[in-house]
């Protein structure tokens, strides 16, 4: 008997192809898992950013990643529904952190505040300064640490 | 939904999608040439942004029975685009770019507040999840703006005679046309009229911490014609640009 649970259970082994260290579970990708009658399963994705490029690629790995699993199943991308990064879970910012990204502040901070003195996160020092707020990817900015001279990315709050 | 309604409704998403590719398009093409490093991110990834943000306002046409959105962006020709003329102007210098890209996402960032309490909901909860990107394109322009225009002579005189050229043409985002009442009777959306007092109001209070003077626009509709498909001359050879890959061959898969 197919449950949410076990699902996302399984969807913990996709990872988001930008930051492989986390999952899409975590990250809060993953907005609905509906099992119907036929035991067909069905997958809502949410895009972090709209135009994210990664969004196509993530869909059909999870519904490899199930198929594997010997689970039929549809994912599909809601591109008109929310995402925030307050949806990633505690895990998924721990994971963030020790894949060298400083973790996002709380959406509803002061934007230009929440990105000034960043917590850096090699040396954790937060005399660091905002470089730009735009990265390598849609969701990342770019910081410089003081104290340890590394530059550093942080996921940005969305 | 009445067909009269509809079809409205479908002239003013492409509006919204064509101003976002046709502004995203332009941005795109200050990466390599950027000023510095950092704005050559800043530029590509807005571009980036913007082209997402067509790209979901295509998504809700396909729904409502119009083609996909691959085909809409580069199938049509120009003459279909509902695009204002301020998108299509070319980069220009760093200047030109920087001062257009206050004045559009200003816009942009009223509007999709505006838009974000639409009684039509796809657009609503669209518009909801942009706003949240545009907060970083907002923050960028106005940061830049204000730093440049209080820096030396030399960046004063160039934004202001940016700012000079930039500003007229924008009136061409507020251009009314018939499916404007349409939408608005249904409470689909808030008339150009109020949105552009309000981005006026806002657009003064960046500039005045600034030296710059907001020059008087006598005739504001002297850039209109983009909602009704008659454009500047810099668009036909933008989208022919833009479309010749895909027009090589349509079918191929990528």
């Amino acid at each position: 008997m197919l449950t949410k649970e076990l699902i996302l259970e399984y969807l913990e082994e996709v990872k988001d192809p930008e930051i492989p260290a986390i999952s899409l579970v975590d990250l809060g990708v993953i907005s609905d898992v509906q099992i119907q009658e036929n035991q067909q399963v069905l997958v809502e994705l949410t895009p972090t950013f709209a135009g994210c490029p990664a969004i196509e690629y993530m869909r059909k790995n999870v519904e490899e990643v199930l198929h594997n699993k010997g689970i039929t199943s549809t994912a599909v991308i809601n591109y008109k529904k929310v995402w925030s990064s307050d949806f990633i879970t505690e895990k998924g910012l721990k994971q963030l952190q020790e894949f060298g990204l400083a973790k996002p502040s709380k959406s509803s901070d002061d934007l230009l505040k929440s990105l000034q003195n960043v917590e850096c996160p090699k040396c954790h020092s937060k005399n660091t300064q905002l470089l730009n707020p735009f990265g390598p990817t849609l969701c990342r900015a770019i910081h410089h640490c003081y104290d340890c001279k590394e530059t550093f990315e942080q996921f940005k709050s969305l | 939904m009445k067909p009269e309604v509809l079809e409205a409704l479908k002239k003013y998403l492409f509006q919204l999608a064509d101003d976002e590719l046709i502004i995203g398009h332009r941005n795109s093409e200050w990466t390599g040439l950027g000023p510095i490093l950092e704005e050559d991110i800043a530029f590509a990834s807005m571009a980036q942004d913007e082209i997402g943000h067509a790209q979901a306002f295509y998504l809700i046409l396909h729904e409502l029975g119009e083609q996909d959105p691959d085909t809409l962006a580069f199938y049509r020709s120009y003459k279909m685009f509902k695009c204002c003329h301020l998108v299509e102007y070319p980069i220009g210098e760093y200047d030109f770019s920087l001062v257009r890209h206050l004045l559009y996402d200003v816009q942009e960032m009223i509007r999709l507040k505006a838009l974000s309490h639409s009684k039509y909901e796809p657009l609503a909860h669209l518009a909801s999840k942009l706003i949240r990107e545009e907060k970083y394109h907002y923050m960028h322009a106005v940061t830049w703006f204000q730093q440049l225009s209080n820096g030396g002579e030399e960046a004063r005189i160039r934004m202001q005679n940016a700012f000079d050229l930039a500003y007229p043409l924008a009136f061409s985002l507020f251009e009314i046309s018939d499916y404007h009442a349409i939408l608005e009777k249904e409470s689909f959306i808030i008339s150009e009229k109020e949105l552009e007092n309000q981005w006026i109001q806002e657009i003064q209070s960046i500039v005045q911490k600034t030296p710059i003077i907001m020059p008087s626009v006598e005739d504001k509709t002297l850039h209109y014609g983009g909602r009704v498909g008659k454009h500047s001359e810099h668009l036909e050879p933008l989208v022919n640009e833009m479309s010749e890959v895909f027009v090589i061959d349509p079918t191929a898969k990528w």
